[in-house]
């Protein structure tokens, strides 16, 4: 069933190849290479291509507390950990259902997982920050978490419930009736099945929650302190060696996921097919 | 000895019915295929006796005992589906030394057993194959083993023969048929193709909208269908109206006899059926009673026969004519309905009407 990989590269003509890797080139290379470059720069000035006086400075700002960058750093970092476990406790079951089974209002639960893609995460969120203030949960890590999860859940959810819908329930109802219990059923069959398809969903979670700065910046009042709020004065600010510093660092774990999951989502392209209903 | 028993069992999904009021006793060693068109509830039957799926009212019963209240894992109904087949990140002895690690067999034994199993479904040393290395028909194999090796106290087959490719079909079914001969083992195999369905099992249930229509030997459903609608499902649609009087039914063509052990029915108005195949074309050897004219309105010729329809007084009739039959549109000819093989089926537009309750005679006219 699935393709000869041969054939598919053979599907695509050479031009278009040429132009996805040169956009890749353009769009994704140079902008972090010119990153690159600016955070070690100490003195460039217009008509040069290089810098004209190299640096360190820019780097060790960054790792001093005044910058506020480690602590920016463990809080994203716990946050969208935080964030990844609680849409897989909330969106793993969901994401069964949707994908698995029929049931009334199914069209309804499917539009209602939209909408924060949809409507604008501020809207959602100032009306979210009267109810945590009087709940206590401002400037927690809890009620951010809470509040990244709006965003988070329907990229989770969609993508879980094409893998779910992709597998269906046949090897579970085999497995059942060959003497496996539930807890086996999933430690031996559903949890192999799902694995990659989780790990990619569970990535992509953590890179919502990490990328996120509004949200943040209502819930958490300026006192819960991720990278992005860290980063935002400095790009206002001027100091493009910093904001370039910073922004490297913050850019970091979404290169290290996408060429983690690079290979899962070349490979497994059921797993994208969930965004076909964006 | 009975092996399952299904007393009264139904099923309902929200205000669907899908299986109404079943009763079915299956004997050890038994092989019975649960025939229909999709939609009908074969599934849902086999899924109850797995106990995947609750029966809404009834009971089921394995060895005599129910099992309601036991769980899938603990029943030994094992399930072999069509597609899905195989768990894909084991190998094969791992896919079917399944069963046997839920059961906590110790390793040496479940080796030996995955080994003689594997012989047994003619796949030997291929242990080490994953999932996707094996073509369709292997994956089927292993799928049958896996289900084969934990010794099911029942064995549910649901199609597992329609994802495959006709000749792999017809050398599964030899090989099915064979090993459950051999081994001995229940089965009950879910079909919506009534050839499969004739060739493989010991009886056939055959099942519409949820209801049980027939049980029998497959030589039944040809000779004696009960119903107009089964006579349809096993290709033959002929049919002719009468009135019948012990042993002869008139009709507006003259009258037929019909055996006189037919038990099918009662005297007044009734529904006779020949299949095309037993319809005898009348020439100078053949003797004359139970012959009607007809009136050929075409004729088309398949190779081994000819099939060639007539009809009598107003009334469509196929035939397997011989190949080298010959015959123009409108030609008058005469056919004759054997005595032995004409059998009285009850209508099924009547059936309806008599369940609805008050559906008067002349609706048909309406309508």
């Amino acid at each position: 069933m699935s393709v000869n990989p041969e054939q598919r590269t053979g599907l695509v003509p050479r031009w278009a190849r040429w132009i996805a890797v040169t956009s890749i080139v353009v769009f994704v290379l140079v902008p972090i290479g010119t990153l690159v470059i600016w955070s070690f720069a100490f003195r460039w000035n217009f008509p040069n291509i290089l810098p004209t006086e190299w640096g360190l400075r820019a780097w060790s700002y960054t790792a001093s507390d005044s910058s506020r960058v480690i602590e920016g750093l463990w809080n994203s970092t716990r946050l969208a950990l935080v964030v990844t476990l609680m849409a897989i406790i909330v969106g793993l079951p969901a994401s069964r259902a949707l994908g698995q089974h029929e049931f009334r209002g199914k069209t309804t639960v499917e539009w209602l997982l939209m909408m924060p893609i949809i409507v604008p995460a501020l809207v959602a969120t100032m009306g979210i920050h009267q109810i945590f203030i009087r709940l206590r949960l401002t400037e927690t890590l809890f009620g951010v978490a809470l509040v990244h999860l709006i965003p988070a859940i329907p990229y989770f959810v969609l993508v879980m419930a094409s893998v779910f819908a992709n597998y269906g329930t046949a090897l579970e109802d085999t497995a059942r009736s060959l003497g496996a219990n539930r807890y086996k059923v999933f430690r031996y069959v559903t949890f192999p099945a799902i694995s990659s398809g989780l790990l990619v969903a569970s990535m992509f979670t953590f890179l919502i929650s990490w990328g996120q700065y509004v949200t943040t910046l209502l819930i958490g009042g300026g006192t819960f302190v991720t990278l992005p709020l860290v980063l935002f004065p400095f790009l206002s600010g001027g100091n493009n060696s910093t904001a370039a510093a910073i922004s490297l660092v913050f850019v970091a774990p979404a290169i290290v996921v996408l060429v983690m999951t690079s290979r899962q989502l070349s490979r497994d392209s059921a797993l994208m097919g969930g965004f076909g209903k964006l | 000895m009975t092996a399952v028993s299904l007393r009264h069992i139904s099923r309902r999904f929200g205000e669907h019915l899908a299986v109404r009021d079943l009763n079915l006793d299956i004997d050890s060693g038994e092989l019975v295929a649960f025939l229909g068109p999709s939609g009908c509830g074969k599934t849902t039957t086999l899924r109850m006796i797995t106990g995947l799926i609750e029966p809404t009212s009834g009971d089921v019963l394995f060895d005599g005992e129910s099992v309601l209240s036991t769980p899938t894992e603990r029943r030994g109904a094992v399930m072999v589906f069509q597609k899905h087949l195989l768990f894909p990140t084991m190998n094969v002895a791992q896919n079917v030394g399944f069963g046997l690690k839920m059961a906590k067999v110790s390793k040496d034994e479940a080796a030996q057993r995955v080994e003689d199993i594997l012989d047994l479904v003619d796949l030997p040393g291929l242990e080490h194959r994953k999932a996707h290395e094996l073509s369709g028909g292997q994956q089927q194999r292993v799928a049958l083993a896996r289900a084969l090796v934990v010794r099911p106290k029942v064995l549910l087959l649901d199609e597992p023969l329609a994802n495959l490719d006709a000749n792999l079909r017809i050398t599964m079914r030899h090989l099915i048929r064979s090993i459950q001969k051999e081994l001995g083992i229940t089965a009950i195999f879910v079909t919506h193709d009534q050839e499969e369905a004739v060739m493989l099992a010991d009886r056939v249930a055959l099942m519409f909208d949820g209801v049980l229509q027939q049980v029998g030997a497959p030589d039944e459903f040809f000779r004696a269908p009960r119903t107009t609608g089964i006579a349809r499902f096993f290709r033959n649609g002929n049919f002719l109206r009468g009135r019948r009087q012990g042993s002869i039914v008139r009709t507006d063509v003259g009258d037929i006899e019909i055996a006189p052990g037919s038990t099918n029915g009662r005297d007044g108005p009734t529904v006779l059926t020949v299949r095309p195949e037993e319809v005898q074309l009348v020439t100078k050897d053949t003797p004359q009673d139970n012959v009607v004219p007809a009136v050929v309105t075409s004729l088309i010729y398949m190779g081994s026969h000819s099939q060639l329809t007539v009809t009598i007084g107003d009334t469509p009739w196929q035939i397997h004519a011989p190949a080298a039959f010959r015959a123009s549109n409108g030609d008058t000819i005469q056919i004759r309905l054997p005595r032995d093989h004409v059998s009285i089926v009850s209508d099924d537009d009547d059936t309806v009407a008599e369940q609805s309750g008050a559906a008067p005679p002349n609706q048909t006219t309406i309508a």
